[in-house]
């Protein structure tokens, strides 16, 4: 072996290795187990890591709850000034949710988060303003999006878990903001999207179909042209949406669709109608609650517009199919709406 | 011995070295004492030159060169000129082709007009590339079989950029400059026009594609098999059979029941290559122009299977009253 071999081998083993490295950092661990739940043959699986599984397992594991108490008593509106949300549940109630409230968004800052001190009362600081029009948004979307959130409801701690502001929320995004003159002008995308699973499609999937009402379907309905004049350019557009969909449900495109036809309902699964209502959802909570609070937010809560603080399916998934696994939290709560579960009927 | 047993080639034959055959135009065609590679040897030929590169292959080079600038400078102004920027996102960065709203007009240089001239550069560059390759084998008296190969590759790109959107109307429905941004356009086209895989001449594309890996696989194995009995000087055994040639016949007609012949095994690759981006390109012309939706196209003709419905039925819920839009 004369010493440019030996050369080549040293280069190609040193490869090798950066490339085993570069896999074990940027890839999930092997493992991934098949589950299969459309009919034989048409590739409706499901791929499930029991170690990403075990990890997200441990990231949703529900808080302990407070012990429900009775209806009874001074109701709170009567009790405390300025309640304007939740004036008509009891002291003890109302004493139970705040005190879930804080555990579930500020366990570390208390209750001063929200409140002035020595007059909780007060509407001073911003947080409490929000907080009650988030409750408000809470008891919406528990009332008024059972087709979406079913009877699993939603409680603060679906997207809070523990910290003030959600861990996943988007905001209009301007791009970088590539040079002037005479080069080419921002096009939205081909740039890492993180929004679109770090590919070069758009990067703001969002302010098109979860703000604005866009239309997201692109495909032809008829075999031959009969007038579709959706273009290609549209189609990446709905296709990062989708990619948002898939990493914010930690799903493949399965999981909605048979992919040999993306756009046929009478193939889909039932999930599919579930995340059509959830992008109404979104869009209707993004409008009607998050943008109401635009004069509230502190300049440093706003994003590069000056715009608010917005939801997609991640603030609420966080890579799980259904938000902590399904478990419903706001069972317990029917004062956010949240539905009792009945109890099951014992046999004799 | 000289033996074909390594993935590089160990025999590298140091002699004078040769101009090539001489030509017509007598040789001033060639420039630049040739010299050997030993690295270059490893996986080819370890003489290097005289090179050749005359009008034509000037021309191209600078029409390419344009078009690669046009390319990267725009990619290298969409991250504001940081240059650890376009390093690390190189492969996500692209030209991207003009709005459809401008259809077949012309844009302004910063919405697709960089793109359209981009094209045009590299279109003609490819072009002057291809009209070299041709001359260059009518020079030195060869057939033309490796430009019109080359050709087929081209009608695919012109198909792609320039045929098809001509057809559609619109520039923006061809394909942008840049590495991921390619492939997502790829899969966005397929999504767009219902599922590229119930197109026949994807299909045939496809067959075409990788029955040429499989031809090159076998041709390349066969030969380094025999080599040890001369069966790398396939053209002599075209004419002159001898036992290379016969003992890889005889093992193809004992493992495949058939065996190409030291000529026609080539005609054989050729045409696999050759017709994969032909019926390529027309697949992809027929997309949109003719066919809408190619599983629905599928459904229409009998090559899309049902499969029995193992969910609920699952209402488009548009259709529904009260829906929300």
């Amino acid at each position: 072996m004369n010493a440019t071999l030996r050369a080549a081998s040293v280069a190609a083993g040193i490869m090798a290795a950066a490339g085993v490295v570069f896999c074990v950092l940027v890839f999930e661990p092997l493992g991934a187990i098949p589950v299969q739940h459309g009919y034989r043959g048409t590739g409706l699986v499901e791929l499930f890591n029991p170690k990403v599984v075990a990890n997200e397992t441990v990231l949703n594991k529900i808080p302990a709850g407070l012990p429900q108490l009775p209806a009874a008593g001074v109701k709170a509106g009567v009790a405390y000034k300025n309640v304007q949300v939740l004036g008509d549940i009891s002291v003890g109630q109302f004493t139970r949710l705040m005190v879930s409230f804080t555990n579930w968004v500020a366990p570390q800052q208390g209750c001063n988060y929200c409140h002035v001190g020595n007059n909780f009362a007060a509407d001073d600081l911003y947080t409490k303003v929000v907080a009650r029009r988030m409750i408000q948004m809470v008891q919406h979307i528990n009332v008024d999006w059972k087709s979406h959130v079913a009877n699993t409801g939603v409680t603060c701690y679906t997207c809070h878990r523990g910290q003030p502001v959600p861990a996943y929320l988007w905001f209009n995004n301007p791009g970088p903001g590539g040079a002037q003159g005479m080069a080419e002008t921002n096009t939205g995308k081909n740039l890492m999207s993180p929004a679109a699973a770090d590919s070069s499609l758009p990067y703001d999937p969002f302010t098109p179909f979860l703000q604005d009402s866009n239309n997201i379907r692109v495909q032809g309905t008829t075999a031959l042209p009969t007038g579709n004049t959706q273009s290609i350019k549209q189609t990446e557009w709905t296709y990062a949406l989708m990619m948002h969909f898939s990493q914010a449900l930690g799903v493949n495109c399965t999981y909605c669709h048979n992919t040999r036809s993306f756009g046929d309902w009478t193939q889909s699964t039932p999930q599919r109608a579930t995340a059509w209502y959830g992008i109404r959802m979104a869009r209707d909570l993004n409008n009607a609650y998050l943008q109401s609070l635009a004069s509230v937010f502190p300049h440093n809560r706003l994003g590069p517009y000056g715009d608010v603080p917005k939801v997609d399916c991640a603030t609420c998934h966080q890579g799980v199919y259904k938000p902590l696994f399904g478990v419903s939290m706001a069972k317990d709560f029917p004062e956010l709406g949240g539905v009792p579960q009945p109890v099951a009927a014992t046999k004799p | 011995m000289a033996e074909y047993q390594n993935i590089f080639t160990r025999v590298q034959v140091r002699g004078p070295t040769y101009p090539g055959v001489p030509l017509s135009r007598n040789g001033r065609e060639r420039l630049g004492p040739p010299f050997y590679s030993h690295l270059m040897g490893l996986i080819g030929d370890a003489q290097l030159g005289p090179i050749y590169l005359g009008g034509l292959g000037i021309a191209s080079l600078i029409c390419g060169f344009i078009a690669f600038e046009i390319i990267g400078l725009n990619m290298w102004a969409s991250v504001n000129w940081s240059v650890v920027q376009f390093i690390r996102q190189l492969p996500w960065l692209a030209l991207e082709p003009p709005a459809p709203s401008y259809g077949l007009h012309i844009p302004p240089m910063a919405e697709g007009g960089w793109w359209l001239l981009a094209g045009f550069f590299l279109t003609t560059s490819i072009l002057l590339w291809w009209t070299r390759m041709y001359r260059r084998a009518r020079a030195l008296g060869m057939g033309t079989h490796v430009a019109w190969a080359f050709a087929a590759a081209i009608w695919l790109y012109l198909v792609l950029g320039f045929i098809r959107p001509i057809l559609m109307g619109s520039w923006g429905e061809a394909v942008p400059f840049g590495i991921f941004p390619h492939l997502d356009w790829t899969a966005a086209f397929s999504i767009r026009y219902g599922n590229l895989f119930y197109n026949p001449f994807h299909m045939l594309s496809i067959v075409f594609l990788y029955g040429s890996t499989l031809l090159f696989a076998m041709h390349g194995a066969t030969i380094l098999a025999v080599s040890r009995f001369g069966g790398e000087r396939e053209v002599e055994q075209i004419v002159d059979r001898g036992t290379a040639a016969e003992r890889a016949a005889i093992f193809w007609r004992w493992t495949m029941g058939f065996n190409a012949t030291f000529e026609s095994i080539h005609r054989w690759a050729w045409w696999f290559a050759v017709l994969c981006p032909l019926a390529g390109g027309i697949g992809i012309l027929l997309t949109g122009t003719v066919v809408d939706n190619w599983y629905l196209w599928g459904v229409k003709h009998g090559i899309a299977p049902a499969y029995p419905m193992v969910f609920p039925a699952v209402p488009d819920p548009l259709t529904l009253p009260g829906a929300p839009k």
